[in-house]
């Protein structure tokens, strides 16, 4: 792997977290750790019917970890809970504008597991088994 | 002596790789290290020549194969001291032989309430079997904490073996600090009270003289995978008469001496532990494995590594920004090293020296307890084995460098 991952935008976001920190009215939250590293990242979200109206997460992770949660939280805001569901590998690769490789394609996964484990839970269900290549 | 390392790095192989146009700086035998042509030919020959199932068949490849198969377990029992290959059990790697003393030795001879001292700087695999007993039989786990500097303290030692545990288990070698314990006073200690010794000796049989008979331990843990053996080989040492008076760990073939449909007699050590057929490749290539480091001599292995950490550790200190965590005194450390630059995650710190061909581990080192204590998330961690040059620390530092102004540190 190059170390062409670390680029501008990425470094950017992860020395200043957009979306960073509480929200104290939230109505759903999770969290979850990279069994890799042990990585943390938490995600409090404020759902009405159908949209996520605010987010903000928190934690501990690398670069690529925290970069892509602050993007996925920004790209997140406002959307219809029904095109959060849809969202895979490819929409993460594509908001990071690099792909990670293999190693650390997790560490860049982390923030949407969260986020879709937090949306299912919401509607009392768990997040669906996916085939692998669709991830 | 010193070793002659241009010499040694002609016998590996995958020296000569090179990663996107970077020769490979290996900087991550702590985890597995690298095989020499000799091993991989002993596996190759055994193929090629004598491949057969040992202790069964009595035509001539497995007669072969079977002589190839117990010289080595005499190899190793030599190498490390033990008054007969007999003490020598053959597993996996270094968690199965805790789990196998932790099964068949602890889970008949403790009772609740007992005591099980370990160290706050063990690996998982030093952990998690203990916690599996603790939670069946209702035993207790203490720990003995260790100084800021990476080595254990004393005090808490002393103030831990006065519950008179029925178990000390600890590490000989940090995997993530480095740091060596000094075994052989603790042993004694722990006698005096009547526990039961066991050492994983995972990241010192591979870098230092180890004998067991001077450490005085009763078990002692070990991997032929970090020792230029192939993976999948472990090594149990054990007292003859604790292997005499264990049960089995697994049942099945070769581990009996008759089966009737309601009773089987067990085999003597160390065959009783070694159910179903055994990974033969393995076995072999640490028998080549042990000859390639005794020819080497392990007290020179040792030096270089000292010299080698020794270097390493001035340059590193030279990195603005770079945290070392461990003792900085080389006598009571092995040749990994553990730190962190600046704020950079240990990860991504893996990935930017990747990027220029150099291997390094980064994570919790399967030791989150310790990287509680440390009050980190993860360290990167650089180790050096009989192959590693000062040009490689001097690569290794120059990427470090690097990273610092990628990440403005």
């Amino acid at each position: 792997m190059t170390a062409d991952v670390y680029k501008e935008t990425i470094l950017d976001h992860y020395r200043h977290p957009r979306n960073y920190g509480d929200l104290p009215d939230a109505n759903v939250r999770a969290r979850e750790s990279n069994v890799l590293c042990g990585d943390t990242i938490e995600i409090e979200l404020r759902l009405d019917r159908d949209r996520v109206e605010d987010l903000r997460f928190r934690g501990q992770g690398c670069a690529i970890s925290f970069a892509s949660a602050s993007m996925l939280t920004e790209f997140a805001k406002g959307r219809p809970i029904t095109e959060i569901k849809k969202l895979g590998k490819r929409d993460i690769i594509n908001l990071l504008g690099t792909d990670p490789g293999p190693t650390r394609i997790d560490c860049a996964l982390l923030s949407l597991k969260v986020l879709k484990t937090a949306i299912y839970a919401h509607s009392g269900s768990k997040v669906p088994e996916e085939p692998e290549e669709t991830r | 002596m010193a070793l002659n390392v241009a010499k040694i790095r002609k016998d590996f192989p995958i020296l000569k790789r090179k990663i996107g146009g970077k020769p490979l700086v290996y900087l991550d035998s702590a985890a597995t290290s690298q095989k020499p042509k000799s091993v991989i030919s002993a596996i190759e020959r055994y193929y090629t020549r004598y491949s057969a199932n040992v202790h069964r068949s009595v035509h001539r490849l497995s007669e072969e194969a079977t002589i190839a198969f117990e010289q080595s377990r005499e190899k190793f029992a030599h190498f490390v001291g033990a008054k007969t290959a007999k003490e020598i059990v053959f597993v996996r790697n270094t968690t199965e032989a805790l789990n196998l003393v932790a099964f068949s030795w602890a889970r008949v001879n403790l009772k609740p309430g007992d005591h099980i001292l370990l160290t706050e700087m063990e690996h998982h695999s030093n952990i998690v079997p203990w916690q599996i007993l603790s939670r069946e039989r209702n035993i207790n786990l203490d720990y003995v904490m260790i100084n800021d500097d990476g080595v254990l303290n004393w005090d808490s030692f002393q103030e831990m073996i006065k519950k008179g545990p029925k178990i000390l288990s600890l590490a000989h070698v940090s995997n993530a600090l480095g740091t060596i314990n000094p075994v052989k006073e603790m042993a004694r200690e722990a006698h005096k009270v009547g526990a039961t010794v066991i050492v994983d000796g995972a990241q010192s049989v591979p870098h230092m003289p180890v004998d067991v008979a001077d450490l005085d331990c009763d078990f002692m843990a070990v991997s032929g995978h970090k020792m230029l053996a192939p993976t999948g080989i472990g090594m149990l040492y054990a007292k003859y008469d604790f292997l005499d008076r264990m049960e089995p760990f697994m049942g099945g073939g070769e581990m009996i001496k008759e089966v009737h449909l309601q009773d089987a007699r067990w085999n003597d050590p160390p065959w009783k532990f070694e159910a179903g057929t055994p990974n033969v490749e393995g076995v072999i290539g640490l028998g080549a494995a042990v000859d390639y480091l005794s020819n080497l001599g392990m007290q020179n292995v040792r030096q270089h590594e000292k010299d080698l950490t020794k270097y390493a550790l001035r340059k590193l200190s030279d990195v603005r920004g770079l945290v070392i965590y461990g003792t900085r005194d080389v006598e009571r450390r092995g040749a990994e090293i553990s730190f962190n630059l600046g704020d950079i995650h240990a990860h991504d710190l893996a990935t930017i020296l990747d990027a220029q061909g150099i291997a390094i581990r980064s994570g919790h080192h399967c030791a989150q307890p310790l990287m509680e204590r440390l009050k980190v998330p993860a360290t990167a961690r650089a180790s050096f084995y009989i192959y590693n040059t000062r040009r490689e620390v001097d690569v290794l530092v120059k990427a470090l460098e690097s990273a610092r102004k990628m990440f403005k540190v």
